[in-house]
């Protein structure tokens, strides 16, 4: 049986009194994709940043692509990529500049037929040589995922990735995704507030309240399990209250 | 397979990240001019002050071009410590310090970078100010010869050192102790003995003066100037004090970035 992409056990953080992320466990099987669902607060974010290496976590171990990121840190994260909205590029680089640097920080190979590719697939082939501030907030959000798709990653850490997107690009992007874990057997790790995004494109979900996993599952058995038709209403559930007797929405709008 | 393994320590990293500055300067001219302004503006003024002195002062007219070359030497340190820590903060500035330290680029590679950058940024700043004083007053620094890379090389390095700790404070307390890396470096200036003998400031201060590489460098700049000869004691206490500094100032920079790491800051590195 191959390593999990991503397997953490106990993991945990605390700012000083605040507690992120308490404890949790979960690993998440090669080639799949997996929701990390959660309300504002609810410790994405933190989840994420742990398994970039980017925060430290107070106490548990994460294991990416089978290795210890405690001990092997850059080995994996020339594996992986990831998206964030906490994060950007140089504003002042053009978007091929951006793209090429980041290429040869990763170590990619033919860089200028990788960029194409994906300035193909992503629609930022007219874009290449506009400085990246100048582009709109949907055009920034193709670059960066872009860039996170660059070294073709055996994992990708995706926070929001059509946030700002409008539906027709969201799609497109969300078709272009699905493609590129296909046809690269990668793994994918997508926080998102999106629900019918969720719905539609992972295997696994895994919903977070207050730094702790509260469920996890199959979509449509998350769905089965609260008695409920669509991910959005498994998840304003938990989050709200988290008692599965709770079925009334506090306000209901019709 | 699409990337090329996995190495401790790589040129191809490094060299990715000064490929970035030098893509970030290339695309902005008054970047390129603002490198050269204030050593040509400083150069000038100093050079009318010599043609001042150079009639009335004694001293002066002893090595004509000493005020010269101290305010060069002095861009050189300014420039030196400006190159590291202006451009780790246009990183901040750019919120893309997450998506560096989630990259397989190395801290230690990034320094290198850095400080790459920094030698650039330097040579095109005190560079073009020193190629403008030889057809302004006829005085040319690098008739110094040799002595002049020992000063030059022990003013780079210290200057990084001042930088990199400056980076770490960045790291540590956010763009809101930006106003360091453009005023710290003053604090110096006056027990660098620039313009005059370490002997003329009071004599408690004197050993503190003498803990600075600058220091040595220019007190060691006015005995080739005066007495046509290098000091090697001199160079040799400055390039030892650069060698603890440089070190320390690594380590404390690595050890900002693994607070950094602990504390979440690096997500939350932009204005």
């Amino acid at each position: 049986m191959p390593d999990p992409a991503v397997a953490v056990e106990g993991l945990s953080k605390r700012f000083g009194a605040v507690v992120a992320v308490e404890n949790i466990s979960f690993s998440i099987e090669p080639g799949s994709i997996c929701a990390l669902l959660g309300a504002n607060g609810a410790g994405k974010t933190t989840t994420l940043a742990m398994l970039l290496g980017l925060v430290t976590p107070t106490a548990g171990v994460i294991r990416v692509l089978g290795k210890d990121l405690r001990t092997d840190r850059y080995s994996v994260l020339a594996r992986m990529n990831f998206s964030s909205p906490y994060v950007d590029l140089p504003q002042r680089l053009t978007v091929a500049e951006n793209l090429d640097v980041y290429a040869r920080l990763y170590g990619v190979r033919d860089i200028q037929a990788r960029v194409t590719e994906l300035g193909r697939h992503l629609d930022i082939e007219g874009s290449m040589r506009r400085e990246y501030r100048t582009l709109s907030a949907g055009q920034k959000t193709r670059v960066v995922l872009a860039k996170a798709l660059l070294n073709r990653p055996e994992l990708v850490l995706l926070d929001e990735p059509t946030a700002s997107l409008d539906p027709d690009s969201a799609d497109r992007i969300r078709q272009y995704l699905v493609h590129y874990q296909r046809s690269n057997g990668a793994t994918i790790l997508l926080a998102s507030h999106n629900m019918t995004e969720v719905e539609r494109v992972s295997t696994q979900v895994l919903i977070m309240r207050s730094g702790e996993i509260v469920d996890r599952g199959k979509p449509m058995h998350l769905i089965a399990k609260y008695g409920r038709t669509t991910m959005e209403e498994v998840f304003l559930h938990i989050v709200r209250n988290g008692d599965p007797a709770d079925r009334q929405a506090r306000y209901s709008v019709r | 397979m699409i990337a090329v393994p996995e190495q401790v320590f790589s040129a191809r990293r490094i060299g990715a990240m000064i490929l970035r500055y030098l893509y970030l300067l290339r695309g902005s001219w008054p970047r390129i001019l603002e490198q050269a302004y204030w050593p040509t503006v400083q150069m000038i003024t100093w050079g009318l002050v010599t043609q001042f002195f150079a009639t009335n002062s004694s001293w002066v007219a002893q090595a004509a071009g000493v005020l010269i070359a101290a305010v060069l030497l002095w861009d050189v340190l300014f420039r030196a410590q400006l190159g590291v820590s202006v451009v780790f903060m246009e990183e901040m500035f750019a919120r893309n310090l997450g998506q560096l330290f989630a990259s397989p680029l190395r801290p230690y590679e990034l320094v290198l970078a850095l400080i790459s950058i920094s030698l650039v940024r330097t040579c095109i700043g005190v560079g073009t100010a020193a190629l403008l004083a030889i057809p302004l007053y006829q005085y040319s620094i690098f008739a110094m010869g040799m002595p002049l890379i020992a000063f030059f090389a022990n003013l780079l390095i210290f200057g990084w050192a001042i930088g990199l700790v400056i980076c770490a404070l960045l790291l540590r307390f956010g763009l809101g102790v930006e106003s360091l890396a453009w005023a710290s470096i003053f604090a110096i200036a006056p027990i660098s003995g620039i313009y005059y003998p370490i002997a003329t400031l009071p004599v408690w201060l004197q050993p503190v003066a003498w803990c600075l590489p600058s220091s040595h460098v220019f007190e060691g700049m006015r005995t080739v100037m005066f007495e046509q000869r290098f000091d090697v004691d001199r160079f040799a206490a400055a390039a030892e004090l650069n060698v603890l500094y440089i070190v320390l100032a690594a380590i404390v920079f690595l050890r900002a970035v693994e607070v950094a790491r602990a504390r979440g800051l690096l997500l939350q590195s932009g204005e």
